[in-house]
């Protein structure tokens, strides 16, 4: 895909969505520096969504959306829960088939994209609840692992089941009173993060999603590993305010208060050797293309 | 077609030549070869330029799954692996149709009905996947026995359904199949079921098509709706869920595309009689008896006719090939003389006597049986007997025989 591909016949532009005009306008489609800071300037990815209010996943949503590096080769496979009402408002292609099974959808995606364009890259991502992650899709989630499949599987943890109204799920804290869990959670918090290091992958992190600019460095770090190693796992906590009856302007605090250092999303960080190298290779080329646009920055002050 | 035109007479990797596939199938010469069920499926796959194969163990299937590995290490599929159970299989299946690719799996009884909330999204995904399904027992306690009860499941998912009878129909239908199903407007899964160990068991003659040539490869952007690749432009695919929005609107757009992927069925008719030679095969249909039958009990059925005709007894007989799309209007037609229809099904429910019973006049002429089921065979002096009970003639009990 190229910016070129999205061009409005002239004659029909002004009765496009206004989203799609943006869109075109101010797409950061090619653009490899594109980040978090571009979402106040362009909304190309996403616009509205049907989460509720102040609900951190649609910050999540954005950030990744923004901090993705190809986002015109990247398709995105989500999965039942709250974060399948924000997909329909996603501009990359999105699947959504059955509740749990996103990771086994994205291992026929990922190597299909691979036998369809051989000399290409097209960046697979999966995103979704702790319950499609953890609990009915476990296996899915491991066995694409285990077997080396290279695309980004990302869990909002929101330690429960949001979408059907607070059931209890794998990640939910020991002792948490849910529907479905009527004494309390009996079961530890699974650790799934070290799970996934030991599974495999190359690159996991464990934190919030309250630094916008962490967000932006983890999601291009997984994609890279991803693309050029193995499987790479991000599991951000996304309070569900709704079911820890918080209101609409405590999720940031909430997330705060629990990435201190004791605390359950204090940052965690698994890299493997191979992609180790490959972070100091992509840091060396960013470096050089910073002194490379310094050059000729100065060049060009000179000619003036 | 234009696509695919652009690749026939061009070589693939293996040398094979992208051949027009009416050319393959109906003209080409072929050479007669014995071989059973499961390597005719391995043939087939060899000529179909399938991308992606997903396998997973389960009898009797296992053999086809892994003759398909084989076709991945010598080349002529793009990939291969097994996955962890059924219900990822399927959907592994999935993501590599809706990536653009042309996908096969093969499967089996409790394998099938483990998958069982793949298929209605496969259909409603529009993703042109082909199954095998060597059907087998799926109740308790366990039986690995031929029995064709998944397939009453599997006509309800809005996948198109059809039944072959013997290693030759399986191997046309193989590759007619994706000529079917990928049609632009159809673009629905195909479920190609066979009676398993009947079929995959068992050696038999089989003509096969030059090993040189393949179907042209799948061409993802004839699929009426987007392929997953972002090689088009990204839309938003809705500007507000309507599960949210309004429940009416919900309810209208489920129901307008369930009916939508009803119809793709359909218009998968006009395809389905010009490569398969029509729903149905028929043979004597001015007689007063006909048994109506599908898969293997058609060759019971016709060793049992043969037996009756010795006594005096004439039979007709109708194939039954596709049962998605359903030939109601064929059926209606073969069975218009006949006082007597005879269902044989190898399962205990009777399915196909239901549907049968369902869409002719005068239904009371259908005798839903022989019924086999968890394995049985059905030996044709079983069809024969029930068809002289019905026609009020003395039998010797078969129960009695020997005792
Ligand atoms: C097979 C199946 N079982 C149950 C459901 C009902 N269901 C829908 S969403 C959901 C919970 C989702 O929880 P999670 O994955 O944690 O996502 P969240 O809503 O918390 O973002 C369940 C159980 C379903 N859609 N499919
Ligand atoms: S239910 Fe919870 S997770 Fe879902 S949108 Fe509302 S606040 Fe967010």
């Amino acid at each position: 895909m190229s910016k070129e591909r999205i061009k409005i016949a002239e004659e029909l532009f002004d009765i496009m969505p206004a989203e799609y005009q943006d869109l075109v306008k101010r797409a950061t489609y090619g653009n490899e520096q594109r980040g978090w800071k571009d979402i106040g300037n362009a909304k190309e990815l996403i616009e509205e969504h049907s989460l509720c209010a102040g609900c951190p996943e649609s910050m999540a949503f954005r950030y990744i959306l923004a901090s993705l590096p190809n986002p015109e080769d990247t398709v995105m496979v989500g999965s039942t829960g709250c974060t399948s009402l924000v997909f329909p408002h996603v501009a990359v292609h999105n699947i959504h088939s059955l509740f749990g099974n996103q990771n086994a959808v994205a291992s026929g995606l990922k190597r299909a994209l691979t036998v369809r364009f051989p000399d290409r890259h097209k960046d697979v991502v999966v995103l979704a609840g702790d319950g499609a992650t953890v609990d009915i899709g476990l296996d899915m989630t491991l066995q694409a692992w285990f077997r080396q499949e290279k695309f980004t599987t990302i869990c909002f943890d929101n330690e429960l089941y949001a979408n059907t109204g607070g059931q209890e799920s794998g990640l939910m804290q020991k002792g948490f009173v849910a529907k479905m869990a009527p004494v309390g959670k009996t079961f530890e918090k699974v650790r799934l993060p070290e799970i996934a290091r030991e599974s495999g992958c190359h690159y996991v992190v464990n934190c919030t999603v309250s630094k916008p600019n962490l967000i932006e460095k983890v999601i291009k770090n997984a994609v890279h590993i991803a693309r050029e190693i193995g499987p790479t796992y991000l599991q951000l906590y996304t309070p569900c305010i709704l079911e820890i009856g918080k209101n609409s302007m405590e999720g940031l605090q909430e997330m705060r208060d629990s990435e201190k250092p004791t605390e359950r999303f204090a940052y965690k960080e698994y890299v493997s050797e191979p992609a180790k190298e490959l972070l100091a290779e992509l840091a060396a080329k960013e470096k050089e293309r910073k002194a490379e646009a310094k050059r000729q920055l100065a060049s060009q002050t000179v000619t003036v | 077609m234009a696509a695919q035109a652009s690749f026939i007479g061009q070589k693939n990797k293996k040398e094979q030549v992208y051949t027009d596939p009416w050319h393959m199938m109906n003209e080409a010469a072929r050479t007669p070869s014995f071989f059973t069920g499961s390597e005719v499926i391995k043939e087939a796959v060899r000529r179909a330029s399938c991308d992606i194969m997903v396998a997973y163990p389960i009898t009797p299937q296992s053999e086809a799954a892994a003759l398909c590995g084989e076709l991945f290490a010598e080349g002529y599929i793009g990939d291969y692996f097994r996955g962890e159970s059924e219900f990822a299989v399927m959907s592994q299946c999935a993501g590599a149709a809706f990536g653009g690719a042309r996908v096969f799996t093969t499967t089996a009884g409790p394998g099938t009905m483990r998958a069982m909330e793949n298929f209605p999204m496969w259909a409603g995904a529009r993703l042109p996947i082909q199954m095998i399904v060597t059907c087998r027992g799926i109740n308790s306690p366990l039986s690995i026995q031929p029995d064709t009860l998944e397939i009453s499941y599997l006509m309800q998912t809005g996948m198109l359904v059809w039944h072959a009878e013997t290693a030759q129909d399986f191997y046309d239908w193989i590759l007619k199949g994706y000529m079917v199903s990928e049609e632009p407007d159809v673009h629905l899964p195909l479920a190609l079921c066979c009676d398993g160990f009947f079929v995959t068991h068992t050696k038999d003659m089989v003509d096969l098509t030059p090993v040189d040539m393949c179907l042209p490869p799948y061409d993802p952007y004839r699929s009426p709706v987007p392929c997953m690749d972002m090689e088009c432009p990204p839309v938003r695919m809705m500007r507000d869920p309507f599960v949210m929005k309004s429940n009416y609107i919900s309810y209208a757009t489920h129901a307008s595309w369930q009916q939508e992927v009803w119809a793709a069925v359909e218009r998968s008719r006009k395809h389905t009689i010009r490569w398969m030679d029509g729903l149905i095969d028929t043979e004597n249909t001015d007689a007063d008896i006909i048994v109506v039958a599908s898969g293997t009990a058609v060759s019971q059925s016709r060793e049992a006719i043969a037996i009756l005709e010795e006594e005096g007894i004439k039979v007709g007989l109708v194939k039954v090939k596709t049962l998605r799309p359903w030939p109601g209007e064929e059926i209606r037609e073969a069975t218009k003389h006949a006082n007597h229809i005879i269902v044989p099904e190898f399962n205990v429910t009777g399915w196909l006597a239901r549907e049968v019973s369902a869409t002719i006049p005068n239904n009371n002429r259908v005798h839903a049986g022989p019924h086999v089921c968890g394995g049985m065979t059905m030996p044709p002096e079983i069809i024969a007997a029930e068809i002289k009970t019905v026609l009020g003639v003395k039998a010797p009990s078969l129960a009695g025989r020997g005792g």
